[in-house]
């Protein structure tokens, strides 16, 4: 099989007063796939993400990302491979126009006068954001934030697209309009959600993390319609959701 | 007309007005001229600029006690036995306080603070400070929402601020915002991290 895009080996971490969040965590994610990454608050969802791109180092185990170690050495490469959406669009988004938020990453990689235009175009048009480019981000409805938010991080070429809570605080209108756009890019993406439709809708395949390790991981389908693996990892699926009937109309 | 103009502008004008003996009268009308000029020329609306003039108010108080507190020869006005030089102060202090009031407002008028914030950045102002600025530009607005839903927030549960007595609360929600906003400096490095940032902006 092809090197991963990314390939998580036996991940442990505890934070520096002690508190352990990751005890072996195996994750590994193929090119072109989209894998939600479930779990209970306190699961340790949060922690895993931030090592991805090397905001924490792992304590034991290893992250790769296609073949490239996260490593001190490594972190300007693996911070362009490995694009994080925030669940805030806020925190994100901190420039005074659109535009420059998109350019900020680009840039930050040596990108510089039309090329990075070129890229700031592109990353817009791809979540349909182009109009809004001389904007200041404050100024946008919440979904667009969380649009622009995404092309921020497309702007940097990523190999694999992490999303923190794609859906969450969206109308349902915007929610969809979010999964039409996350199901036309052309890219590796790791969703981590609670909104267990959404996952269904997206992503094949999904991995529950809990308790600082991989608990079970399987076909979405598979993995929400066994009602003992979800009760005993706190999840819960939305007042009459049938996952079976939900996946056969995909 | 590109923002660190104005900025130069704004700081050349006000030094001329401040180093004006203020016994040349001639020249502060010739001044207000000025800036009446600049004002129609850009198209500015009058009663936005005199609306806002009220951050002037303790200057002018201070400026109308002038006369009545200072010493010296002193003449009748009205009835009203007030000090030469008291006068003269006053009328200085209004005169170039207000001069410095109404440019600044035109700066306000027709400058976004995105681009005085680049303004700055174009004249060479430490980086540091450009991008401590443009931060706080940029999340004013998000803090200050923080702040009002918080008070939404306290006032459904039935609090009023009335009295001294309700201070502390107030202090606490002080307290919760600070650590709000500080804990969202925190998340936003980490987002800014992980695009690449490094401690300085790209340019």
């Amino acid at each position: 099989m092809t090197t991963p895009v990314l390939d998580v080996r036996g991940l442990a971490f505890a934070y520096p007063d002690g508190h352990q969040a990751l005890f072996g965590v195996d994750l590994h994610v193929h090119r072109g796939e989209r894998v939600a990454l479930l779990g209970p608050n306190g699961a340790g969802k949060t922690t895993l993400v931030l090592h991805l791109n090397g905001i924490h180092l792992a304590g034991a185990g290893s992250v790769t990302v296609s073949g490239l170690p996260v490593t001190k050495a490594n972190i300007k490469e693996i911070r362009r491979r490995v694009g994080i959406v925030f669940q805030d669009p806020d925190d994100q988004l901190f420039m005074g126009t659109v535009r420059e938020d998109v350019a900020f990453g680009p840039a930050n990689l040596g990108l510089r006068g039309s090329a990075l235009d070129a890229k700031v175009t592109e990353a817009l048009a791809k979540v349909g954001m182009e109009d809004f480019a001389d904007r200041p981000p404050h100024h946008l409805s919440f979904g667009q934030r969380r649009r622009v938010a995404v092309a921020t991080v497309l702007a940097m070429d990523p190999e694999i697209l992490v999303l923190d809570e794609p859906s969450s605080n969206l109308d349902p209108a915007s929610r969809r309009e979010l999964a039409d756009i996350l199901r036309d890019l052309d890219v590796t993406v790791l969703m981590v959600t609670h909104d267990l439709p959404y996952a269904l809708e997206l992503c094949d395949r999904s991995v529950i993390l809990d308790g600082g390790i991989v608990a079970a991981e399987g076909r979405t389908v598979d993995v929400l319609s066994n009602a003992d693996l979800m009760c005993a990892h706190r999840l819960e699926l939305p007042f009459g959701f049938d996952p079976v009937a939900a996946a056969a109309t995909l | 007309m590109p923002a660190h103009l104005k900025v130069v502008a704004l700081v050349g004008f006000m030094l001329v007005v401040v180093a004006t003996p203020r016994e040349w009268f001639a020249a502060y009308a010739f001044f207000l001229a000025v800036l009446v000029t600049v004002g129609a020329v850009a198209r500015v609306r009058p009663g936005w600029v005199l609306k806002r003039m009220v951050v002037e108010t303790p200057f002018v108080v201070f400026a109308l006690l002038m006369p009545f507190i200072a010493q010296g020869p002193r003449v009748d006005v009205l009835g009203l036995s007030l000090s030469e030089s008291g006068l003269l102060s006053a009328w200085g202090l209004l005169a170039k306080g207000t001069l410095g009031v109404i440019a600044g407002l035109l700066l306000a008028a027709t400058t976004t603070p995105q681009e005085l914030v680049r303004g700055l950045e174009r004249l060479r102002m430490p980086e540091q400070l450009v991008q401590i600025m443009a931060f706080m530009v940029r999340y004013l607005e998000v803090v200050t929402d923080e702040m009002r839903r918080m008070a939404v927030a306290r006032a459904s549960r039935g609090f009023e601020a009335r009295n001294p007595l309700h201070w502390p609360v107030l202090a606490r929600s002080v307290g919760a915002l600070f650590i709000r906003s500080f804990e969202r400096g925190e998340r936003v490095h980490l987002a800014m991290v992980s695009r690449g940032y490094t401690g300085r902006m790209p340019r």
